[in-house]
Order: structure tokens, then sequence, then C-alpha cells
């Protein structure tokens, strides 16, 4: 080993060899890749394992591509990864091919029409400096062999959204800059081919280089930040054991259950339907569903619910509705329709473009009406009614949103929130009022046990055992360990009995994880080490930084309260630590009505919540946040994602949001104030390309400039 | 002017092959993962050393 191999981690795209032909790729989403070492591991140690030949990590998307021998099944790759300590889960088929073609597509408009504006503008430069007569004439006619093509290129994705808008007899932002871009081309071609003085080709390829750099920046950001929130998505039970009349079991997805169907409930997993339990008694955490954080006792003859969890013991249900008609189902439709009236939101570049073209249009008409009036024959006036256009088309006026809120979302994803495009940052600018949910919004969502009284030793076990298992108990007391920095003891022969609990041998002691014997409702475990035992209980608790963070919301004028689906004690509670009015016991429909009243009464409400049961006040809200840990729906329906214990992203979204708002309007007084200028000169025939080219690039900077303020605006 | 009949080739095909450099990063897919490249200068290949 001393010849200092090359490892191929380091190439941008390492070739996956193929072995044979009885291999086969399957991708995981691994949401704990932090930092390159968790690259060099993965990438590392899984093709160390049989079967495996390569794994390739795309640290954007927190994603492994794994190429295996099709022997190996999904459940050995996810445990292979577990072991080298990531939770991961397989991905069928591409949820965001849709965005990446786009995004692919204005980046190949954006090098074509950067190729050609860089061409153009050289030729053009010769001419400013006074190339005359033939030469003009061959560098007008390069230039139009160049700036065709371009544009015919780079110019699709304006023209066919303008004639997208056209046709439903609507106008948006693109309208204006196809009809500038198009007109411009035409009379520079006609003045190339009549021999005349001046050609717009460089004007109307950098409008389109510019604007496509502010389209792709936006699409950049929502793959960017989709990708990261597809990372999270998809740890809810889709499926479940279906137990056949010969007694043995078999993986059905969620969709093809079907009422009558025995199922086994495995610890730790959620339920995909509604039924009745069976056989075997459990606790349930329906804190998905309801808000209610203590678990609910069940036993035959009780009714369950889909999005459920079993935190005890595995029993057996018979599914009674599925699919559609679950509460889940029901839950998912009024999503649905709460979320129509969020899309009546029109975004701030549309409102100006709105304003704006009319104004352009009517502008670039009446300098050809009144050249005409003053006698000066249709070229000339058609000449100046299109210079005016070309000056007042609002090329710094594409990039004045997107540049803001591509800046201040990347500085927001620093700080651990994911905000989903830039119609949510600017609907999180308007919001006045908070409304927040208890469990795992306010609280941690998941239980944290209580280790003070445990001595080192008793710590290493327990971390040892429950690393081993993902019963959520387990995994918050592994997490509330690991926090302490405690190193995990030596065991071996760990097992888990679903259920009952883990055990393991310890130096030859017997350890063990289990259930207490007292049947209190209260969350706790029991460690015994030998002959002696601990109980060791659960909580939820607040999030650390709650006050500070609805301290800040306040500054900005923001009143919080709660609105939570769990017990009026529980809730109160809470409320009174935090000195907040609160609204306990509110099912689905109770949330959307009080966010319905609250629109009425002519507020923006701001909704932060993470079960299901929130899912319709989330749709409904002005805007919304959840946190990372919340459900699939719920973090489908909200505007932005949070990672992580705290809560202060949700003030900083608030803050950083209002900031960009203000960056934008300030680009727009930029952008138009340039236009503003060179008006007048257009108006009275002064503007010539060098004009027009210089005033685009400049307010094009300045906005660019501008927004890059925002880069700190998340501290 | 004669020079001008090199010059502007030559301008033309250094912006064309610049071009082309760039659909080729993309085909390749090097945009697919600019995180993970800033990280990647990161991990040390050297671990098998003595």
């Amino acid at each position: 080993m001393g010849t200092g191999k090359r490892d191929p981690l380091n190439a941008p795209n390492a070739s996956i060899p193929a072995v044979d032909n009885a291999t086969c790729g399957t991708r995981f989403t691994v949401p704990g890749m932090r930092c390159a070492g968790c690259i060099a591991k993965i990438e590392r140690e899984l093709p160390k394992l049989d079967g495996v030949s390569a794994a390739r990590v795309n640290f954007s998307a927190k994603r492994v591509a794994i190429e295996h021998d099709v022997s190996l099944d999904e459940e050995a790759l996810t445990s292979a990864l577990r072991e080298i300590g990531f939770e991961a889960q397989s991905i069928d088929e591409n949820p965001l091919g849709d965005e990446a073609e786009e995004r692919k597509t204005l980046l190949r408009a954006l090098g074509v029409s950067g190729f050609g504006m860089m061409n153009i503008m050289l030729l053009s430069v010769s001419i400013w400096s006074g190339a005359e007569g033939a030469t003009r004439e061959l560098f007008h006619w390069l230039s139009a062999l160049i700036a065709m093509p371009v544009i015919a290129y780079a110019g699709r994705p304006f023209f066919s959204s303008a004639w997208m808008a056209l046709k439903y007899r609507r106008t948006n932002m693109d309208v204006p800059i196809s009809i500038g871009v198009i007109l411009a081309t035409a009379l520079s071609l006609y003045e190339t081919i009549t021999g005349g003085e001046h050609a717009y080709f460089e004007s109307a390829v950098m409008l389109l280089f510019f604007l496509l750099a502010g389209r792709a920046l936006d699409a950049e950001m929502r793959t960017r930040t989709r990708a990261g929130i597809g990372a999270l998505l998809g740890r809810m039970g889709k499926s479940a054991s279906v137990i056949g009349p010969d007694g043995s079991a078999r993986r059905v997805p969620a969709a093809e259950l079907e009422p009558g169907m025995l199922v086994l409930v495995a610890a730790g997993e959620a339920l995909a339907a509604d039924g009745e339990v069976e056989d075997g008694t459990s606790a349930l955490d329906n804190a998905m569903l309801t808000g209610e954080s203590t678990p609910v006792g069940i036993a035959p003859g009780d009714l369950v619910h889909a999005g459920a969890i079993n935190l005890g013991s595995a029993f057996r249900m018979r599914l009674t509705r599925t699919a559609d008609d679950t509460a889940l189902a029901e839950i998912a439709r009024l999503m649905d329709e709460a979320g129509q009236s969020r899309s009546h939101y029109v975004r701030i570049a549309d409102r100006a473009s709105r304003a704006y073209a009319p104004v352009v249009h009517s502008l670039a008409a009446l300098a050809f009406a009144g050249w005409m009036i003053v006698g000066a024959g249709w070229h000339q006036s058609l000449v100046i009614a299109i210079a005016v256009l070309i000056i007042t088309c609002p090329c710094a006026m594409g990039l004045a949103v997107p540049t803001a809120q591509v800046v201040a979302s990347g500085a927001l994803l620093n700080r651990g929130l994911l905000v989903k495009d830039g119609s949510a940052l600017e609907r999180l600018a308007e919001v006045d009022t908070a409304l927040f949910d208890k469990t795992g919004t306010l609280t941690l969502g998941e239980p944290r046990a209580q280790i003070a009284d445990l001595n080192e030793e008793e710590r290493a076990v327990a971390l040892a055992l429950a690393q081993n298992s993902r019963h959520p108990l387990s995994r918050g007391l592994a997490n509330s360990l690991r926090e302490g920095r405690v190193e995990p003891a030596d065991l071996s022969d760990v097992s888990e009995v679903s259920g009952e609990g883990l055990s393991g041998l310890w130096d030859g002691v017997r350890v063990a994880l289990d259930r207490p014997q007292s049947a209190s409702s209260e969350l706790a475990t029991r460690l015994s080490i030998g002959e002696q035992s601990k109980t060791i209980t659960f909580s939820d608790p607040l999030r650390a930084d709650c006050e500070e963070t609805l301290g800040v919301l306040w500054d900005n004028g923001i009143d919080a309260s709660i609105l939570s689906g769990d017990r009026s004690a529980a809730v109160d509670a809470v409320a009174k630590t935090l000195g907040l009015q609160a609204q306990p016991e509110a099912s689905p429909q109770d949330k959307l009505a009080s966010l319905e009243n609250l629109r009425e009464a002519g507020h923006k409400p701001l909704m932060v919540g993470d079960g299901l049961n929130d899912g319709p006040a989330l749709a409904a809200a002005h805007a919304s946040i959840a946190p990372g840990t919340a459900s699939d729906a719920s973090q489908q329906a909200a505007d932005a994602v949070f990672i992580g214990e705290k809560l202060m992203p949700v003030a900083l979204a608030i803050r950083v949001a209002r900031r960009t708002m203000m960056v934008v309007r300030q680009n727009f007084v930029f952008a138009i104030g340039y236009n503003a200028l060179a008006v007048p000169l257009a108006l009275f025939g002064y503007v010539t390309p060098l004009i027009a080219a210089v005033a685009m690039s400049l307010s094009s900077l300045v906005v660019v400039a501008n927004s890059l303020r925002l880069s700190g605006s998340a501290k | 002017m004669t020079g001008l009949v090199f010059l502007i080739p030559i301008a033309l095909l250094m912006g064309a092959v610049g071009l082309a450099a760039f659909f080729w990063a993309m085909r390749t897919g090097q945009y697919e993962d600019m995180d993970g490249a800033a990280h990647r200068i990161l991990i040390d290949d050297d671990e098998d050393l003595p």
C-alpha cells in the first residue's frame, strides 16, 4: 500500500465501472450528510460490502447512487448505510425531473446568448469607435448572422411564455420583452440590408442574456431548495405488511390496500390505513394526526387511524377504510381546497410589469405618432419608437426580483431554512399574524430522555443499546446521549425483540432496555445492567429558543398565538410559559376555520405547523413554514421548511423576507430610474445603440450589486 | 483591414470553443452537485500511504 493509491473521490464524475450484467442502480436519499467526511465515508465504505460495485454521492441533493449486484435488495443496502451511521430511504423515480430539465434549458440558452453577446459586442465596439462604409456594413452583416440564430434559440423561453399569455388574453413580463426583442431585431435587419447607420443587435442579445441570467438564478433557487426538501420526504410508512390466509406476510403499497385485509403493524411502524385492532395491545403516537403528544393505549376492538405510529409492540388490525377513504385522505382533500386561494397570489414582478408594460407601449406609440406628425417620415419615426422600446425594456427589471430572492434564500439556506420559491418569500414578507402548532413545532416533537441521574457506565451502555433500534424512544434516548458526548460501550450479541426491547452482553453481563413494569401512560423505558435496573423517563421539551424567537417576531409587529390539536391542559401549560394566547383541541377543520376568519378580518396569517392535522391550515395560510421533522404532506404544503432544533429560522425568515422586498423595491427604483433618464433622449431621437447598451449594463450591474447586500441578512 | 480576415474567425472560433466546453460540462453533469464539489476538495486521498 505504499504507492499512494489515487482514490477516485475527487474526480468530478467518477465513472461507475460496469462489473457485469447482473448489476443495477438504486438511489437513496440520505439527509444526514453534512460534510466531506460523510461523502468519503459513504463512497469508501459501501463498496467494501459484497455485491456493491460503486457508490456515488450527490451532496447537493443529499443522495447516493449505488451500483450493486441484483441479489442485494434495498433492505440490505439501507442497513449497510445505517451501519456506517446514516439513515437512508430509497427513492424510486425522480420527482424533480421537470424542474431540472427547465433549469438545464435555461442554462443552455444563457450559454448561447452569452456567446452571441460577446461576439456581437466585439463587432459593435469597432463600429462605435468609428468603423465606416464597407467595414461597418460587413460588421453589421456578421452581427446579424450571429444574432439571428442566437435570438431564435435563446429567446424561446420568453417567446413561448409570452405566446401563452397572449393566447389567454393576459399579459406578463415576457410580452414587452418579446415585442422589444423581435422589433429591435427586425429593425436592425432592415438597417443592415439597406446599409443604415445603426443596428441594435447587441442590445437585443444583451437584453436576452441579462434576463436569462435572472431566470436561471430563479430556477437554480427552486431546484436547490426542492432537492433539500425532497431529501427530507418519504419517511412515513407508505406500505403495510398484509397477512394472507396462510399466515404469510407480504408488503403491500398503501394504495393497493383493501378493507377487510389483516395487517401486522410492527413496532415503530406508521399505519397506512384506518382499521380496527384485532389482536394485541400497544400504544399509538397520534401526534401527526391530532397534535396530541401523549401516546394512546389501544386494545382489541379500538379504532386506529392511518398516520399514527405504533410505539409499543406489534399488533394486528383489520382494515376498515383504505386509500381515499381514510381520515388522512380527508385531510388531503381539505388541503387541496385550502390551497386554491393561494394560487391567486400575483407575484411582484408580474404586478410591476402589468403597471409598466402599458406605459412603455404607449410611450413608444406616442413617439411614433409625434414624429410622424412633425413630418419625420415613417422610417425615422419607427427607428425612434423602437429606440424608446429598447431603452425602456425592463432588462434590469428582469433581474430586480430574482437576484434579490436568490441571494436571500441562499443566506437563509445557510441558517437551515429552505424557502421553496420566490413567491413564498414575497408572501412571508407580508404576514402580520403568526399561528403556531404545539407538538413538533414549539416543542421538538420527539421524546427526549431525562438522563441526568444516569452514571457514566449506564450512559455508555444505554447508548450502545439504543443506537441499534429505530424505535422512537430508542432514537430519542440515543440523541440525548450523543448530545452529552457519550461514547457507546462495547457490546456483543445485541438483539431486538419488537415491542419488548433490546438486550445484549457487556463484558459478560446481560444488559437490556425494555418496557417498565408499571403501566403508567408516561413515556419511559427501563435500563437494566445485570441485576440492577433504572427507569428513564421521556418528555417532549420546548425548543430552546422559543421565547427569543417570539420576541423577535413581536419586535417585527407580528402577533403570535398557539393553535393546537392537543389537550387543553398540555396546551395551556405551554401557552402560560410563553405568554401566548392559545386555542386547544382544534381539529383540522377548526384550524382551517380560524385561518379563514383571520383572512376575512384582513389579516395575513403565517402558519407554522408540522402534523398532518396542520396540513389544511398550512395550505390556507398566507404563508406557512414547517419543521424538517413534519409529515410529508405538511412539508409539501408549506412554503418553507426549517431544519434543526431551533425555532429561530422562523423569525429570521420573516426578517429576511422583509429586507428582500425592500431591496426588490430599491432595485425597481434603480432600474426604472436609469431607464427614465434615457427615455427623454430616446423620445428626441438621440439614443444610439451605444447609449442603449451602456444604460442597460449599468442598471443591471447596480441591481445585482444592490441584491448582493442581502447575503449577510440572515446573520 | 486584411487582418480582419483572420481575427474575426479566430474570435468566433474561440467563442465557439468556450460554448462547446460549457455544453460539454453540462452534459457530463458537472453542474449537478455544486456543493459536493466544494466539499470533495477537503477529502484526503492519501489515507493509504504508510
